[in-house]
């Protein structure tokens, strides 16, 4: 049995895991990274990565992500790709629970980032792949000089909303404030694009379309209650985002909107599991904060086993 | 083709999937688009592991414009199973590798 005890189990295959596989295999740890999908997570659908450092032209989102993942299996780090459906992290071995089986290890880190958030209105769920997106590097040639409507007000919406003009004649930025929340040097590009039309203090309420697919938003402003209709082939959303947490319900401490409370040590309310990431509590979300989480947290699960 | 994955186009779409004697996953996809990529290697490994029982396929939107029209494709990555001629499921994202062996699997049972 003890062969098969690894030393490390990371869940989660983005940046945040990937960076503590690279340290764990370098301090000679037993390691198995464990991914649902593919290796690089939300970077993979992120156009362009101008703020983490060494890149001074900026980089592909999805470049960047393919150099984390070849340069944590540069040394030497086990993928397996499965879905964990649950931990049992008690007691000093803890049991990773796949769909099928289940694997072990003496410490655990939780990296499994988030995902986008829907709207929850009418029509998303009907239009999703057909005018729906939360993905501009993957979608938006579809809409090629059409228009379209944003939804959100933070980094992601601006700057996707900024490389959506690149292709579309129009962008209505729909944000539910006055005032974007976005930091400023993107605020700033996107004010003075002439592509992007403002549209402040209002929310969706439904996506509109017929046979012949998406025809628009509706939306209500709420300040005024007035309700209007933007006419637009396709609806890109980014309004934030949820943390994969579901499997560790009941298991380990989580704030409010379901992301795992952790230390400065990265440690969790259990002993020998570690969180890091998007999925952690933290202030910013960020590829830089995500790998610097897990360099700590791969140094502490060390720690952790040799203490 | 050396990697097994059947490139389609707007040409040969009626007769390589619609009227194929066997199941059909076609792969929407696009040069530009970063999880596409990601998404080509379990692809490749659809092709090797379901060799003569499955077609495994891929139709690049930029130089096909009419198939993915078709079927109302506006995001990729878009994976379409076919089953005589029919759409048996059309799934927009990343999709995980045990979900698309479950499918292949159910299509050729």
């Amino acid at each position: 049995m003890d062969a098969n005890i690894y030393d490390l189990i990371i869940i989660g295959g983005g940046p945040a895991g990937l960076t503590a596989g690279l340290y764990a295999c370098r301090a000679r740890m037993k390691t198995l990274l464990i991914e649902k999908m593919i290796p690089g997570g939300q970077i993979m659908i992120t156009d362009w990565v101008e703020n983490y450092p060494g890149f001074p032209e900026g980089i592909a989102g999805a470049e960047l992500a393919e150099r984390i993942t070849a340069q944590a299996n540069a040394f030497g780090l086990e993928t397996a790709y499965e879905e964990v459906v649950a931990i049992r992290p008690e007691g000093d071995v803890k049991e990773v629970v796949l769909t099928d089986k289940s694997l072990y290890a003496k410490t655990l880190i939780i990296a499994t980032g988030a995902f986008a958030k829907k709207l929850g209105i009418p029509g998303e769920d009907d239009y999703y792949g057909r005018g729906v997106s939360f993905c501009a590097t993957c979608d938006a040639p579809f809409f090629k000089e059409k228009t379209v409507v944003a939804i959100g007000g933070g980094d992601t919406a601006v700057q996707e909303s900024l490389y959506l003009t690149r292709f579309v004649d129009r962008v209505f930025l729909v944000h539910r404030r006055d005032q974007l929340r976005a930091t400023r040097i993107l605020q700033e590009r996107a004010l003075s694009n002439p592509k992007i039309t403002m549209v402040w203090d209002s929310v969706p309420e439904a996506i509109l379309g017929g046979d012949r697919g998406l025809e628009g938003v509706r939306i209500r402003n709420v300040k005024t209650g007035e309700i209007s209709k933007l006419p637009a082939d396709g609806c890109f959303i980014w309004i934030g985002i949820t943390p994969h947490t579901s499997f560790v319900k009941n298991t380990l401490a989580t704030d409010e909107y379901g992301f795992i409370i952790a230390n400065e040590r990265m440690e969790t309310s259990v002993p020998g599991v570690f969180a890091c990431g998007d999925v952690r509590n933290t202030p910013l979300r960020q590829v830089a904060t995500a790998v610097g989480d897990a360099a700590i947290a791969a140094v502490a699960a060390e720690h952790y086993i040799t203490a | 083709m050396a990697d097994g994955v059947l490139e389609i186009g707007d040409a040969d779409f009626e007769k390589e999937v619609l009227q194929s004697d066997k199941p059909v996953l076609i792969d929407f996809w696009a040069p530009w688009c970063g999880p596409c990529r990601a998404m080509t290697p379990i692809i490749e490994e659809m092709a090797k592991k379901f060799e003569g029982k499955a077609k495994i396929a891929k139709c690049n939107v930029d130089d096909n414009p009419i198939t993915p029209g078709k079927f109302d494709v506006k995001a990729i990555p878009t994976l379409i199973f076919f089953k005589d001629g029919k759409m048996v499921e059309q799934v927009t994202g990343m999709m995980a590798k045990p979900k698309i062996e479950e499918l292949l699997n159910q299509m050729i049972g």
